[in-house]
């Protein structure tokens, strides 16, 4: 009998597609909005998280001041000791790194970019998962020396060299000249939209004489040792610092330590939020289109009420009847949830292209979704079902 | 069941039939006492509101009566469920109405199918009694056609071949002629003779025109919610012709 619904059911369907198709409309908009919503909004959490990380693992970046930000609020700035004293007095530490910067113009090859110098040792390339894509790291000598030599990043690759190979050519930083002895691999966009890859590195005493003219640092960068704890390494490091900036026991901290697995979790969190957010207005569609295929199969089944007086008169049971409609409506709200499923993959992929986020299939959400919309079937398809079921086959059959 | 419930395929006793209730009831059927045997054919004639419509409803097993008994095949079915009476209907009875009441953009072979659905008969067999029920009502050829591409004769005769392919033992047909033109009407009623003459199908029609129901074999004429003459027609238009006789005058 269920079959035979089935089949029935099917034909229906079948004979009255334009119906069907404006039946599943709402259904279909409302499955593929849940869908792209919160793919999407995956999507953007992860690019996020990957950002984020890409600033480096377990990063603490330490700054003068009392609040995040730029400018020290007239806190005294860090000293290039400091950088020892942490590496030695504290444990679980994999990389520190001393970092200034500067934003300078850079020629070579008769073609200038404006990009950002940074000044520090091979260890800030550990602090923030660099890679060399070809060259050297700095040696001993030169970051002791201040030698004339950077490392650059693939946009001031892209920029200045294009397709000529920039190791051992000479670029012009303001007034000085450096060799460049090395090329990083692209870590791309980072987590505020700015561009990773458009910086020179040269060595910190570099930095400081020829170009800031000054011997302020104001970051330090602690990436923490993988299986270290977090809070012990910055208790430890905070003490430290108070102790090398000589404070008072009274006295409040003279600098602010950020973590950027912190930083990421506040941000992910937020973009999770978001997410929950847009599906749930998605899925306020999802609950319209149910009432629209409720309308549409109280539409149909006073249309068809000399159809449904015929099947009856020529024997159909209630319960077939019931069963047809209520098939009819499941199997409606089911199709409507496999091209909203469809349409949502292709959305949610375009979407992920322009909005520069990574796709992702969510299993979880699509089967949600279909199992949702069948349900929506089941729960709107019955009531007018169950009306059709009850028609006098008399009554059905004169109706007009 | 007794000798005499045998005698008669359907076997109505006291029927009545009250509609609504109180100050506002009318009652449609006062007392109605009918023996329909099997094989018959039988116009049932009267002015509306005569209580043939409700008899016609009682007789398919469509309605209940309020009060009477109906043996059909010898067994009481007056107090038969909702659905116990479909599936009644669904083994023995076959229904031909005025309007067609054909499934729109469904090709004639589906139409047929229909009722076949409902028994759960298998695809092949569904197809060959279709098909067979489409050619003996001479519509070989038409089977893929949807009724908006036939004319109403045509729609007709697919709606007939829809009451016969479940080879009922009783057709029943509510004014089957009523939307047609003169030729297709007598058209259509050659071939309800033709089922009742050669299958041997009891034929139950209800009919206002007594050019059609000349057609029949017994003439049952209701008045104000009684039978008021029940007469044997001694010579139903098929039957005369063939037998060369002259077509009988009109007594109406």
């Amino acid at each position: 009998m269920l079959l035979s619904s089935i089949s029935l059911a099917l034909r229906s369907i079948r004979r009255n597609i334009l119906r069907s198709f404006l039946t599943i409309l709402g259904i279909v908009i409302g499955v593929s909005a849940v869908i792209t919503m919160v793919t999407l909004g995956n999507g953007a959490t992860l690019a996020v998280q990957n950002q984020i990380s890409g600033l480096g693992t377990n990063l603490l970046q330490v700054r003068p001041g009392q609040r995040m930000g730029p400018g020290t609020g007239g806190a005294p700035t860090f000293k290039d000791t400091y950088v020892d004293a942490i590496a030695q007095q504290i444990g679980g530490i994999y990389a520190v790194a001393a970092e200034g910067r500067a934003t300078a113009t850079v020629v070579a090859g008769g073609r200038n970019w404006s990009s950002s110098v940074i000044g520090s040792t091979n260890e800030w390339l550990k602090t923030g998962n660099w890679a060399l894509a070809t060259g050297r790291e700095f040696t001993a000598e030169e970051i002791r020396a201040g030698s004339a030599v950077c490392i650059i990043g693939s946009t001031v690759k892209r920029e200045l060299f294009a397709s000529v190979d920039p190791l051992g050519q000479l670029m012009r930083v303001r007034e000085f000249s450096c060799e460049i002895i090395g090329v990083l691999d692209s870590k791309g966009q980072g987590a505020f939209g700015n561009d990773q890859d458009d910086m020179v590195l040269v060595p910190l005493n570099t930095l400081q004489r020829r170009i800031t003219g000054s011997k302020r640092i104001n970051t330090l960068l602690v990436s923490m040792a993988d299986g270290s704890e977090p809070e012990r390494v910055k208790a430890s490091l905070r003490q430290l610092l108070r102790e090398l900036r000589k404070l008072a026991d009274g006295d409040e901290d003279n600098f602010n330590i950020l973590d950027t697995k912190q930083l990421a979790d506040t941000l992910s969190g937020t973009t999770q939020v978001l997410t929950m957010l847009l599906g749930a207005v998605a899925g306020v569609s999802l609950l319209v289109g149910g009432i629209g295929i409720m309308n549409i199969m109280l539409v149909s089944v006073t249309e068809r009420t000399r159809e449904i007086g015929l099947r009856l008169a020529i024997g159909a049971l209630e319960r077939e009847v019931l069963l047809q409609f209520l098939i009819e409506a499941v199997v409606l709200a089911a199709l409507g949830g496999l091209i909203g499923i469809a349409l949502a993959t292709m959305a949610s992929v375009i979407l992920a292209g322009v909005m520069d986020v990574p796709y992702v299939f969510n299993v979880s959400v699509n089967l949600l979704s279909f199992v949702f919309s069948a349900g929506i079937g089941v729960v709107f398809g019955y009531f007018p079902a169950r009306r059709a079921a009850r028609l006098d086959p008399i009554e059905a059959l004169r109706h007009e | 069941m007794t000798a005499v419930s045998e005698q008669a395929l359907i076997r109505l006793r006291s029927i009545t039939k009250v509609y609504g209730e109180g100050r506002l009831a009318f009652q449609a059927l006062k007392g109605v006492d009918l023996d329909i045997a099997q094989g018959d054919f039988v116009a049932i004639m009267g002015p509306s509101g005569s209580g043939k419509s409700t008899a016609m409803n009682t007789l398919g097993c469509l309605d209940r009566p309020t009060t009477g008994e109906y043996l059909f095949k010898g067994a009481h079915v007056e107090s038969l469920t909702r659905d116990e009476r479909a599936l009644l209907r669904r083994q023995y009875f076959g229904f031909v109405f005025q309007g067609f009441h054909l499934l729109a953009r469904t090709t004639a072979l589906e139409n047929v199918e229909l009722p076949l659905l409902y028994r759960g008969e298998p695809t092949a067999k569904r197809h060959a009694a279709a098909k067979k029920a489409l050619a003996a009502v001479g519509l070989t050829g038409w089977e893929h056609h949807t009724p908006a591409e036939l004319s109403g004769g045509q729609q007709q005769r697919v709606a007939i071949a829809r009451a016969i392919v479940t080879e009922p033992v009783v057709l029943l047909a509510d004014e089957p002629t009523g939307n047609l033109d003169s030729q297709r009407s007598n058209e259509i009623m050659e071939l309800l003779w033709r089922l009742n003459e050669e299958q041997g199908i009891t034929v139950l029609m209800v009919t206002h025109e007594p050019d059609m129901a000349a057609y029949a074999r017994r003439i049952v004429r209701f008045v104000d919610g009684r039978i008021d003459t029940d007469t044997v027609n001694p010579a139903p238009v098929v039957q005369a012709r063939e037998q060369g006789l002259s077509r009988p005058t009109e007594a109406h």
